[in-house]
């Protein structure tokens, strides 16, 4: 087990720059996941990590030593490829002790921890099978097991469940998480599937255009993006242009442009911004019809007063677990609503009323009106 | 029922076609040249059947110079033709990129022409005056008696540059296939370019190694006209054996021995050949 970090890391081919200029630490045992979409460049980080790709410049520290420069079969470091990789040629056993007979462990050991290994995947007794034999689910344990049994300091994990069916997909993630929990071994894991990235992650980096936007535990990232293409890149946001008025303590008034006034919680901010862009979950927000004043929360528990914006429903969806509403303010911003439906009595509310939407500052972040650049 | 019975004899029937060319063009004349090589006579007397093996025996005393000559050759040939087409051929499918099919042709390119046609044109280069030897001989590289044609070597060549595609092909077939990433996965796993290319690339080339190996070796063993228009008396080869006996003596018992001795010596190789590389495995 082993920590990564990563200095000034950039990659340039020819004139594209696919990763420019990233630091990142990971923590030694930690689950961190890389989220961005294709082209991103979290696949090229990976490989830089693994040694398939060398950095343009930058260090790449794998515990105490610099392997930047290093090719991948000197690095501690093992892989599980997006389509596996596995050697057709060789049986299941084989493949698994590919990388112990290359390190020239015994024939005795190699066969303990082969048979070990793929009692940890859940395929004891399938050594002499053919890579053909086996189903794609099964040859995705194949290939965790061909890389753990090696013992890494750190696995690299690149969309290893993308070819998989949902339910299979489902199932592997929480398998991937015990044995990751089981083995302690630090795991990097590409993924441009948010959900899976939330399931299994103690952290997420979310990186979008060569740089990472924001890191941070799972949580943090969805109720607090810090740019607005984490906002809208991890669930739905809702983002309101504003300008900052004044801050008082823990909160910042801002003007919105439809005119009301919110507060945002100062430490969610961004720093030294006067034009922002207000925003909110789709499930933190109340609707009220426009005259009912008083409900939605009224007062928050802190003593603020409730955010709130009028706005007209252009579209009312019920979906059973909830309702969504699409709703549109004065400036023309698209606001949605998710409304879960608690009760039988509860009437939507129908497309071309007025409404009060309000929500709680505690959940409003803010972010930079260009920030992100999507 | 009837329908059933229909439905389990319909592969059958659809092999039909293929099983009765194959009887008629194949098994009959097969078994024709067999039956052949057990009879004596001659043309003006007639062919009586003996069931003896002596056109054999006798072939094999008077022949066995020319049949080991030819193995010896068709091994040379396979070994030359793999050695330079499986770098080509490697670098084609791994680096080839968009352009792949564009080295390819180039390399087939010259097959367009005919067989003979092509053979007569290294006639034309390894002449004793011609171009190539014309030159050197002016420069005073080599001596004035110096000549290629009529020697082992113009065979080879020859036979090396005819024979390429056979084995080049379906190399590139197999290498092409391979998955890239695989490469990734080897270097993953501790191992340097050269050990990856011994443990994955190559075993995994087998197929291809085999089947360009006997599409070479096999139609070189037998080939006449290499040797017929590059080489010289003391360069023949067992396919021009069989052709004077055929067609020049009339031999025609003599002729069907030595083609059967031929092929059953090929076979006994290509299982041999076969069990080394585990080719049965792989494609089985």
């Amino acid at each position: 087990m082993s920590s990564v970090h990563l200095e000034g890391v950039t990659k340039s081919f020819k004139d594209m720059v696919a990763v420019d200029n990233i630091d990142l630490d990971v923590r030694e045992g930690e689950f961190l996941s890389f989220l961005g979409p294709s082209g991103c460049g979290k696949t090229t980080t990976l490989r830089m990590i693994g040694g398939f790709e060398q950095p343009t410049s930058g260090k790449i520290f794998l515990g105490e030593d610099n392997v930047a420069g290093l090719p991948a079969y000197k690095r501690n470091v093992n892989t599980v490829f997006q389509s596996y990789a596995l050697f057709p040629h060789l049986a299941v056993a084989e493949n698994v002790g590919y990388g112990l007979k290359r390190k020239k462990v015994g024939k005795d050991e190699t066969k303990k921890r082969v048979e070990e290994m793929l009692e940890l995947v859940d395929l004891p007794g399938y050594g002499d099978r053919r890579i053909n034999q086996m189903s794609g689910g099964q040859q995705q344990r194949v290939a965790l097991a061909r890389a753990l049994v090696n013992r890494p300091g750190v696995l690299l994990l690149d969309e290893p469940l993308g070819a998989l069916d949902l339910k299979l997909r489902k199932q592997m993630q929480l398998e991937l998480k015990r044995i990751q929990s089981e083995v302690g071994i630090t795991f990097i894991y590409v993924t441009h599937d948010q959900e899976e990235a939330m399931t299994m992650s103690d952290r997420i980096a979310v990186m979008n255009a060569g740089h990472f936007e924001q890191i941070g535990a799972p949580q943090d990232i969805y109720e607090f993006p810090a740019t607005e293409f984490v906002a809208s890149f991890l669930g739905a946001s809702n983002l309101l242009d504003g300008d900052v008025e004044s801050g008082d303590g823990g909160m910042t008034r801002v003007k919105l442009a439809v005119g009301s006034t919110v507060s945002v919680p100062t430490n969610r901010m961004p720093a030294g911004a006067g034009h922002v862009r207000v925003g909110v979950r789709p499930e933190k927000l109340h609707i009220t019809g426009a005259g009912a004043t008083g409900d939605g929360g009224g007062t928050s528990a802190n003593g603020h007063g409730a955010n709130a914006v009028e706005a007209q429903v252009m579209v009312s969806t019920y979906i059973g677990v909830s309702t969504s509403y699409e709703c549109r303010t004065s400036d023309g911003s698209k606001i949605v609503v998710y409304v879960q439906n608690l009760g039988n009595s509860a009437q939507p509310i129908g497309a071309g009323a007025t409404v009060r939407l309000s929500w709680d500052p505690e959940h409003t972040f803010a972010v930079g009106a260009n920030g992100g650049g999507k | 029922m009837a329908g059933e019975g229909r439905r389990k004899l319909t592969p059958y029937l659809l092999t039909l076609p293929g099983v009765g060319f194959l009887v008629v063009f194949f098994a009959i004349p097969m078994a024709t040249v067999f039956s052949v090589s057990f009879q004596e006579g001659s043309l003006s007397q007639g062919f009586t059947f003996t069931g003896h093996w002596q056109n054999y025996t006798d072939t094999l005393a008077r022949y066995d110079t020319q049949l080991i000559r030819s193995l010896m050759v068709g091994l040379i040939v396979t070994i030359m033709t793999l050695v330079i087409s499986y770098p080509m051929m490697y670098w084609i499918a791994f680096r080839g990129g968009r352009r792949k099919n564009i080295y390819l042709l180039l390399i087939l390119l010259p097959f367009f022409t005919p067989f003979l046609i092509r053979t007569l044109m290294w006639k034309t280069i390894f002449a004793d005056e011609g171009i190539l030897l014309g030159f050197l001989k002016d420069v005073g590289l080599v001596s004035d008696s110096y000549q290629v044609l009529a020697t082992m070597t113009a065979v080879i060549s020859g036979m090396v540059y005819n024979f390429l595609p056979f084995m080049a092909l379906p190399l590139y077939v197999s290498l092409e296939k391979m998955d890239p990433r695989l490469l990734d996965a080897a270097a993953d796993l501790y191992s340097s370019k050269r050990q990856a290319f011994l443990k994955v690339t190559l075993p995994l080339s087998y197929p291809g190694l085999f089947a360009g190996s006997l599409l070479t070796f096999i139609p070189a063993v037998g080939d006449p006209i290499n040797p017929e228009l590059l080489g010289g008396v003391n360069t023949t080869m067992i396919g021009q054996v069989v052709q004077r006996e055929m067609l020049t003596n009339n031999a025609y018992p003599r002729g069907s021995a030595i083609s059967f001795m031929l092929m059953a010596v090929i076979l006994i190789g290509v299982f041999l050949y076969a069990r080394v590389l585990g080719t049965e495995e792989m494609t089985g």
